[in-house]
């Protein structure tokens, strides 16, 4: 069948890709290599897998291809609920939390400010261009309130929060990894076990509603489960904007199918495969240590634009 | 059987449908007639639970239809809407598929299959069900689109002008089927605007205008002179040709 040979082949591509960034220009003790990069190599795999399914299942929900979480504006949310809390508690405060508190609590803040948000969004506004332009607006909002609360609050304190609101691959706190990895893995396979009542809802609201699935309940549900996994890709690697937005593209055009149970796996695993690759490629072959995210920015952006200026040629 | 009582539905803000009392017999065929806007689509929408009422219930077989649990619910009603526009890209046999959702949650077995093909067969679209509904013709969507309310096999099927687009052969193959399910013991309810063709099939007639239940009963006591002239207010004229009422408006 199409749809397991494809798994197998980008299987297999995000296996050699992964060896290739554990092993290349490893020198000196092989046990330290491999746990330093092992670590490393979780959370760069954790990072790709929330985007792409966050972003899949919400292109789901808001049934269009080129709307993602983070062009609507959910990691900028998270940023200000990491703003909100330096603001609230001093920087002093949140420096001292258990960084697993602190995390839960930023994640807690993201799930009901989403919710709340794109919950009424969602269920009304299905007209493209109008959620486009909230996404943007809400975007801006959020950054300019995080720009506020970042000005109102201390410099010391400021450096809090600075360190998270760009995007880096190179130093993600290995204290988290493990956690949002293992968030991730049960968040995922409780998406991908989803993947029938997913295929359902893609036909829309009142048609899923016709079916038998309760829609606003369950739209809500994995609303959460996006924003969850949109707290964790920020938390470890800061606001993505356009990478999730390169993986749905890639997918489909891989795919060319309507079924999650190929979607969802499909598009997590070439969205490691790309990450891992180009990661391996810039810091181990071109030895140029923080560019991967402004490569695949702008690929992403790339993309972003031939598809809405192609929507506009049809 | 499906009654409302006392019904009252808004939509944004505005109210549509006003204090509507209603029984729609099983085993009859219903048609919705009267003029645009009168709130035809709303009411065939609330009856299939895709609106909530502002106020008054609706029962279907006496339990009120929204303490229903929703799967339960989808294997006992379906309905065909309007905006039959779909997010994916599907083959009419995917669509068609999609119909058996209630009963096999996304895992056909062989009897879904075998709705499936019926249902296919039914609606005359076995020569294009591997084609892509978009390269399909209108006409040949919306047949896919009522084979897929079809494959549902549920007890109620709400259908929201399904002749649509179609051309006379499906209009009548479309109605046929409707009186065939109406006969095997289900509750049709089909939103009409051909009175002609609404004469000759329906079995009940409810004409709505303005929100509200202007006429019902037979055929023979809705479709005639006074009743339609009234509904639409406009001269209309009822002849009788071969046995059958023909409305005539020109």
């Amino acid at each position: 069948m199409r749809g397991a040979s494809l798994i197998l082949l980008a299987a297999l591509a995000l296996l050699l890709a992964c060896l290739a960034f554990l092993s290349l220009g490893a020198r000196g003790d092989w046990g330290f290599v491999l746990m330093f990069r092992g670590t490393r190599l979780v959370a760069l795999i954790t990072v790709a897998s929330a985007v792409a399914l966050s972003t899949m299942v919400f292109q789901t929900l808001a049934a269009n291809r080129i709307l993602t979480p983070a062009i609507m504006g959910f990691d900028a949310l998270f940023l200000l609920g990491q703003s909100g809390l330096v603001f609230i508690l001093s920087g002093v405060g949140v420096a001292m939390l258990n960084p697993y508190l602190k995390f839960g609590l930023e994640t807690g803040v993201m799930l009901v400010a989403a919710l709340a948000l794109f919950g009424a969004l969602l269920r009304r506004g299905r007209g493209i261009s109008r959620m486009i332009l909230t996404g943007i607006v809400f975007g801006i909002l959020f950054r300019s309130l995080t720009q506020l609360l970042n000005r109102l609050i201390a410099p010391s304190e400021f450096s809090v929060v600075q360190s998270a609101s760009f995007a880096q691959f190179t130093a993600i706190p290995a204290n988290l990894t493990w956690v949002a990895a293992g968030g991730t893995v049960l968040v995922s396979a409780w998406l991908i076990a989803q993947h029938r009542r997913l295929d359902v809802m893609a036909l829309g609201r009142e048609a899923a509603m016709s079916l038998g699935v309760r829609y606003d309940r369950q739209a809500r549900q994995m609303l959460a489960a996006v924003a969850l996994l949109v707290s964790v890709s920020t938390a470890l690697v800061g606001p993505i904007v356009f990478f999730g937005l390169l993986v749905s593209a890639l997918t489909h055009h891989l795919a060319r199918s309507w079924r999650h149970a190929l979607l969802l796996p499909l598009s997590a695993l070439v969205a490691c495969t790309v990450l891992v690759a180009s990661q391996t490629l810039f810091e181990r072959v071109l030895h140029l240590q923080t560019s991967v995210a402004v490569v695949i920015e702008g690929l992403g952006g790339l993309v972003f634009l031939a598809m809405i200026l192609r929507r506009r040629k049809s | 059987m499906i009654e409302t009582r006392a019904l009252s539905v808004h939509l944004t803000g505005k109210p549509v449908l006003h204090d509507v009392s209603l029984s729609l017999p099983r085993g009859k065929l219903t048609a919705l007639v009267g003029p645009n806007g009168a709130g035809k689509s709303t009411l065939l929408t609330a009856l299939g639970r895709l609106i909530a009422p502002a106020s008054g219930e609706i029962l279907l077989d006496c339990v009120p239809l929204n303490t229903i649990p929703a799967p339960e619910l989808a294997l006992r009603l379906s309905i065909l809407r309007q905006e039959g526009a779909v997010g994916p890209r599907l083959t009419v046999r995917d669509l068609v598929s999609f119909g058996r959702y209630p009963h096999s949650h996304g895992r056909l077995g062989v009897t879904d299959r075998a709705e499936v093909e019926r249902a296919i067969d039914r609606l005359d679209l076995a020569a294009f069900s591997d084609r892509y509904l978009d390269t399909l013709s209108g006409g040949q969507k919306q047949r896919a689109q009522i084979a897929m309310v079809l494959a549902q096999q549920t007890d109620v099927i709400l259908l929201d002008e399904p002749l649509n687009n179609l051309d006379l052969a499906h209009a009548r193959r479309v109605m046929r089927i409707a009186r065939q399910e109406a006969e095997a013991g289900r509750t049709v309810v089909v939103v009409l605007h051909d009175l002609t063709v609404a004469a000759a099939y329906a079995d009940h007639l409810v004409a709505l205008k303005a929100g509200r239940v202007a006429a019902s009963g037979r055929p023979d006591q809705v479709v005639t002179e006074p009743v339609l002239s009234d509904l639409f207010d406009t001269e209309v004229t009822v002849a009788e040709v071969g046995g059958r009422r023909v409305v005539l408006t020109l």
